[in-house]
């Protein structure tokens, strides 16, 4: 290799492919039947699987209902909205790229690569959604972009979504009264978004209430901490279907007559509080293993009992529970195809909708559950990898 | 408040306390307390372990909760009333023997968080004075590390300087060195000597007794709850009144 290695200690070769190969496996006979019969079992799982997906499959639901799969009976002249709320997300997405970098930048890039194949899929669709999709990726580029200005601040951004959030809700139901965004009644949203839409109220919602319930089962105030324990103990002890059949059926038999709650507006309802109590109990593992010295110093240096929580207490004791957050927020979007029992047409209800539309779809029962086992698995995955990068960047672990 | 406070002469008591009583549930920690301390004044205290040194000093700043007698710190008293703990919290200084570090924050975010959210100061204001400070403890260089990322002996001075930032009148040590490997402790005696030199009211709870010959005005010896022995540096060393004072005293300077 090197011509003049006198005193150099010469490097270990390059890992060339054989060399992997032949290290990983083949190093030992057994090692080698391993590796064989591994193979062998792996050729014929996916021959099976690839040859049933491409050849006997019948996508014919899947692929003639996008729609209802994506947003449910939404009225389609009112898609435009749902439209401005994925533009809305492309171009924070961008921003936050250029603010943040790091794994943002690997969900920017997914998000760019998925509306560009959406663009380009070559089945019949409305030139208006092509170029629809096609301005995502744009609108991602523009972001970054616009994060050289003054509004690419950490702070800034973060409003940014905060206040997409809200827009997202308010678009999407419309204002009384103003004519060119009507109300749109809650029954019609379904599929992908109101699946996203639970399980999004469910996280932003439960995450503070979660950690004021923790704060409160630690208090010193018996009334506070009693209720808290409370709530606590008797949502934990419930199963959700049951929470959500109480939130549908039975809270509105305690309501005056003349006050309807919307049933969507019940189920997330519903859905927050039960998240937000296991999120207590998280998050309160997380207050328990701050050292007492992390207070007394807090207190020494003269910070009051807010500043103390707030500033050292709860940073430190979120960082602590990061993993087990995410698991829980994993857990609540899969939670959401509960909702079909309350008959909310999310993700799951739709599939079953799409099933029943059609009499030469009835039996093909595989190819949509299939499908919506994948959506979920992408997202989760996402949300998952998102996850261990986070604890990577906040340094969980070391210290 | 704080001009108020300096119109007084520098010989006035700063800190006085008169009879005071804590218990642990059935275990009396401090039997009857009384100590009086003057402004710029250092005082050691040293004492057997479980002789309820660290529990006093901690009562001064309300760590630790006294069950009889007063404690007037400044001019302010304590009691239950959450404002006077505040008040006082922002007077006094302390440092512990696990550092306490904040380990999410930065060096310099450890030192400017209290002056920023306590005094309202501004940020550059803030970091003006950590980084004299940090440059007073001799570590202006970590400024931007994180506590764990620096040995026992430099958090120490972090430490220092961080109970520092809110300009406190008096600073509490709670055995500041005993963490620390050997070759640590000077580095840290080095800046609280200093500190003892400029001015500061001291109370230093600590077995390093070449500290308490150098820089003390007055060594408190404790044993079971109370204050058993007090002199200066020199007449406690040199003729020791109490039989206990000798036998701590043999214990601690035989070895």
């Amino acid at each position: 290799m090197s011509t003049n290695s006198t005193t150099v200690i010469r490097p270990p070769s390059p890992p060339g492919p054989v060399r992997w190969l032949k290290k990983n496996l083949f190093s030992t006979w057994y090692d080698t039947v391993l590796t064989i019969l591994a193979i062998v079992f792996l050729y014929f799982v996916l021959k099976g699987v690839l040859s049933w997906v491409l050849f006997t499959a019948n996508w014919a639901p899947v692929i003639n209902s996008p729609k209802l799969f994506a947003v449910g009976q939404y009225p389609p002249e009112q898609l435009w909205r749902v439209g401005t709320i994925l533009f809305m997300v492309s171009f924070l997405f961008g921003l936050s790229w250029r603010v943040w970098g790091g794994t943002v930048r690997t969900f920017a890039l997914a998000l760019v690569v998925a509306f560009s194949i959406m663009a380009l899929l070559p089945i019949s669709m409305d030139l208006k959604l092509r170029i629809g999709f096609l301005a995502n990726p744009i609108l991602t580029f523009i972001g970054y972009q616009a994060g050289r200005t003054p509004i690419g601040k950490s702070r800034w951004v973060a409003m940014g979504w905060l206040l997409s959030f809200v827009l997202t809700i308010l678009l999407l139901s419309g204002i009384e009264g103003i004519n060119w965004l009507p109300k749109v009644e809650t029954g019609l949203w379904g599929g992908l978004l109101l699946t996203f839409l639970l399980a999004l109220v469910g996280i932003v919602a439960s995450f503070p209430i979660g950690v004021l319930l923790a704060l409160g089962r630690q208090s010193k105030l018996p009334v506070l901490k009693g209720f808290c324990v409370l709530f606590i103990e008797i949502v934990r002890g419930v199963p959700l279907v049951t929470i959500l059949f109480m939130a549908s059926i039975i809270l509105p038999l305690f309501l005056p007559e003349g006050i309807r709650i919307d049933r969507v507006l019940r189920a997330m309802v519903g859905m927050t509080l039960f998240a937000a109590a296991y999120m207590a109990e998280n998050i309160r593992g997380g207050l328990q293993a701050i050292p007492v010295g992390q207070i007394e110093a807090a207190k020494a240096v003269g910070l009051n009992n807010f500043q103390a929580m707030g500033l050292i207490v709860l940073p430190q004791a979120l960082r602590l529970v990061i993993p087990t957050i995410v698991g829980q927020f994993i857990a609540l979007f899969m939670d959401t195809t509960l909702a079909a029992i309350v008959g909310l047409l999310e993700l799951l209800a739709i599939g079953r909708a799409v099933l029943e539309s059609n009499v030469e779809w009835k039996l093909l029962n595989m190819e949509v559950y299939l499908f919506i086992a994948v959506i979920f698995w992408v997202f989760n995955y996402a949300m998952s990898y998102a996850s261990r990068r986070l604890e990577v960047a906040l340094g969980v672990g070391e210290r | 408040m704080a001009e108020a406070n300096t119109t007084h002469s520098p010989n006035d008591d700063i800190i006085i306390c008169r009879d005071v009583h804590k218990w642990f549930d059935d275990f009396h920690v401090l039997q009857g307390v009384s100590l009086t301390i003057k402004r710029q004044e250092v005082v050691v205290i040293c004492g057997p372990s479980g002789s309820g040194k660290s529990t006093f000093i901690r009562t001064i700043n309300r760590l630790e909760e006294h069950q009889r007698g007063d404690i007037i710190v400044d001019g302010i008293e304590l009691s239950h009333d959450i404002r006077n703990i505040e008040a006082v919290r922002r007077e006094v200084g302390m440092v512990f023997q696990q550092f306490n570090l904040f380990p999410h924050l930065t060096v310099l975010q450890n030192v400017t968080l209290a002056p920023i959210w306590a005094r309202k100061w501004p940020n550059e204001k803030a970091e003006e004075t950590a980084m004299q400070l940090l440059e007073r403890v001799g570590i202006p260089e970590q400024a931007h590390k994180y506590p764990g990322q620096l040995s026992g002996g430099q958090q120490q001075r972090v430490a220092i300087a961080r109970a520092l930032a809110m300009q406190p009148k008096i600073m509490l040590f709670d055995e500041p060195t005993s963490a620390l490997d050997p070759e640590m402790i000077k580095e840290v005696l080095d800046v609280m000597r200093e500190l003892a030199y400029s001015g500061m009211t001291m109370i230093v709870v600590t077995h390093e007794m070449g500290f308490a010959k150098e820089a003390a005005n007055r060594i408190v010896f404790f044993d079971e709850g109370n204050i058993v022995e007090q002199n200066t540096p020199t007449e406690f060393f040199a003729n020791p009144e109490e039989e206990r004072t000798k036998l701590f005293l043999s214990q601690i300077l035989t070895h």
